[in-house]
């Protein structure tokens, strides 16, 4: 295959400057990636805990200009591997080249080539907004009057400006990440390695870094890595998702792609006053597929089921004890289920 | 096992990318000034209160000391070891619990991820915790001779004994917080390495036991302790204040060495 890969089908982004103009060039590539975490020992208060193997057989490719996602739930290995593309973490075995560099036997010039944005701000908390975005990029190499005047930019372009003098410690969780977020873009760099930069952000801090990223891309061609447990996030901004469960990466295409293979079904929830009817047997019919949360039922079905399904619900008896109902198309989350997906840890939002 | 990923990898396979340019690296002083600047910009503001502890703690310990000394060559000692005390504090102490919470709490991995030579970073860090207590180290010498009476004649001596057990000491606490591998252990470790100071510094040696002699002439502070009590004589002997502080010297780039290197074991792991 290769080629732009549906990139036609992603619609929810302005200009598309990878495929085509850029070529089919590969930013970063895994072949075969495994790293295992030991099994420790129990101690006092610590109960012992067996091999863990957190990325198993990873074989990823990211190409130019695209914003590349890994999707799944906490614990499905993504910041290990993320860890392992950036030269924080060997891995056990496998590669990871990163612009035609050997970053698993270079580890050093991993922070040449991308800048990473980590899920911990423990560095820059009593800095002030300012002195993080200028330190940031001092120590990516610039000097004082260029990264003095990146700062400024960046911060600009975030609105953060009137914040730049305050200690990041006495921001909010998503002003302090958008901080964070803006030291990674001091001094600039032709991968982007971001670890849910969006956590705990407003909507304006949200489209401030898709704006500043879409940007980046549009004018310079920046790849972007971007670590997500957010499903409706990893739909709207992401050219292809890598979908990880239990360090596997179950499926890998554009969000359109992956939701086509399961266009077969509809997602019906359902959601009662105080409790199902059950007495109504076309419900309890629908019971055994229904996947309980609370008052909710989810279930997954054809869409002449699902018809027969809502049909049912709305008129006669069980009407009455319906508080709500969606009929929708599938989530990434229905594809991640549909896919094997065990782990209920993706975030809606 | 066939998954989707596969086809993508297939594509394109055998084309050898070629390697792309480097951004260029920060260099050693560049980068260990931007480290050293905002270090001390966050010891402004989170660390005043506790200099401020460090001071009073050495000045209640002179006034403390003044019913048991009665001047002379214990004085002398009292006052040099409360003053380098400051110094423990500060870059052993602190400085431990810094880089201890910065490694268990993952902040290391944004240094690790810049291009940035490890010596800069532990350098910068040490640096400005030493430079931090220069205030205090000299308001305690200060307070400490007008106690006991001691001449203020070559207090001048403390621009270079701040430096130099500074960064025996810092190397020092920057090394434990960095190998401790649990925050809790990096703090005490530094806890006890400023009990050491204190006791085996600030206590005249004459009245210690041999062993405890011996432990005294393992720390480094003693010997900024040393050179600066030496400067109290009315003709100092420079000769000895001299190797007094090359050994600071000498164990304070031995220790910032050991630092170094126990930071590039905790930024990969």
């Amino acid at each position: 295959m290769g080629g732009p890969v549906g990139s036609s089908l992603v619609s929810t982004r302005t200009g598309h400057p990878n495929h085509g103009a850029h070529g089919d060039g590969t930013v970063c590539e895994t072949r075969e990636l495994v790293k295992t975490y030991p099994a420790a020992r129990g101690r006092r208060g610590a109960p012992a805990t067996p091999a863990v193997r957190a990325t198993d057989a990873v074989s990823l490719r990211v190409r130019r200009g695209e914003i590349f996602g890994l999707l799944g739930p906490n614990g499905a290995g993504k910041s290990t591997l993320v860890r392992q593309l950036t030269g924080l973490m060997r891995p056990d075995s496998g590669s990871v080249r990163i612009l035609g560099h050997d970053v698993v036997r270079h580890p050093e010039r991993a922070a040449r080539l991308l800048a990473y944005l980590g899920q911990e701000s423990t560095a820059l908390d009593e800095l002030t907004v300012a002195l993080a975005a200028e330190t940031t990029g001092r120590l990516r190499g610039l000097d004082v009057g260029a990264a003095r005047a990146e700062r400024d930019a960046v911060l600009d372009e975030l609105g953060l400006a009137p914040l730049a003098g305050r200690p990041l410690k006495k921001l909010s969780g998503g002003q302090r990440r958008l901080a964070c977020f803006a030291a990674a873009l001091v001094g600039e760099r032709p991968l982007l390695v971001l670890d849910e930069p969006t956590t705990g952000m407003d909507p304006v801090a949200r489209r401030a870094v898709w704006a500043a990223v879409d940007r980046r891309r549009a004018e310079r061609g920046t790849t972007v890595l971007l670590v997500t447990h957010n499903v409706i996030e990893a739909e709207t901004v992401l050219d292809r998702v890598a979908v990880l469960e239990q360090g596997r990466v179950i499926a890998c295409d554009t969000p359109s792609g992956l939701k086509g293979a399961v266009a077969g079904e509809v997602r019906l929830d359902l959601v009662w006053r105080e409790s199902a009817p059950l007495d109504v047997p076309e419900v309890a019919a629908l019971h055994g597929a229904a996947e309980e949360t609370g008052r909710r039922w989810t279930l997954r079905l054809a869409p002449d089921e699902a018809r027969a399904a809502v049909a049912a619900v709305t008129g006669g008896a069980a009407f009455a004890a319906l508080d709500d109902f969606t009929l929708a198309t599938p989530s990434l989350e229905d594809v991640y289920l549909a896919l094997g997906g065990r782990t209920k840890g993706l975030v809606k939002v | 096992m066939t998954t989707l990923h596969e086809t993508e990898t297939a594509s394109g396979a055998g084309a050898a990318a070629a390697e792309a340019p480097l951004a260029p690296a920060a260099r050693l002083l560049p980068a260990l000034g931007a480290v050293y600047r905002a270090q001390l910009s966050r010891a402004r503001v989170a660390r005043i209160p506790l200099l401020f502890v460090a001071t009073f703690q050495s000045v209640g310990i002179m006034v403390l000391m003044r019913g048991v000394v009665d001047g002379g060559q214990e004085a002398r000692a009292v006052v040099a070891g409360s003053a380098v005390l400051v110094v423990a504090f500060v870059a052993l102490n602190l400085l431990a619990q810094y880089f201890g919470q910065l490694r268990a709490q993952g902040g290391l991995d944004h240094y690790a991820t810049l291009p940035v030579p490890p010596a800069a970073v532990v350098l910068g860090a040490a640096g400005a915790y030493a430079s931090f207590t220069a205030p205090g180290t000299l308001v305690t010498a200060v307070v400490g001779s007008l106690l006991f009476g001691l001449p203020l004649t070559h207090v001048w001596v403390l621009l270079a004994v701040i430096p130099l057990a500074g960064a025996a000491l810092a190397g020092l606490g920057a090394a434990l917080g960095l190998l401790a591998p649990r925050p809790e252990l990096a703090t005490l470790l530094g806890q006890l390495g400023m009990s050491a100071a204190l006791l085996l510094g600030v206590l005249p040696a004459e009245r210690m036991p041999v062993l405890l002699q011996y432990a005294r002439d393992l720390l480094p502070s003693t010997y900024g302790v040393e050179a600066f009590a030496r400067t109290f004589d009315a003709h100092p002997d420079w000769a000895a204040v001299g190797l007094d502080l090359a050994v600071c010297a000498g164990v304070g780039v031995a220790s910032l060495a050991l630092a170094t290197w126990a930071y590039r074991r905790a930024a990969v792991r």
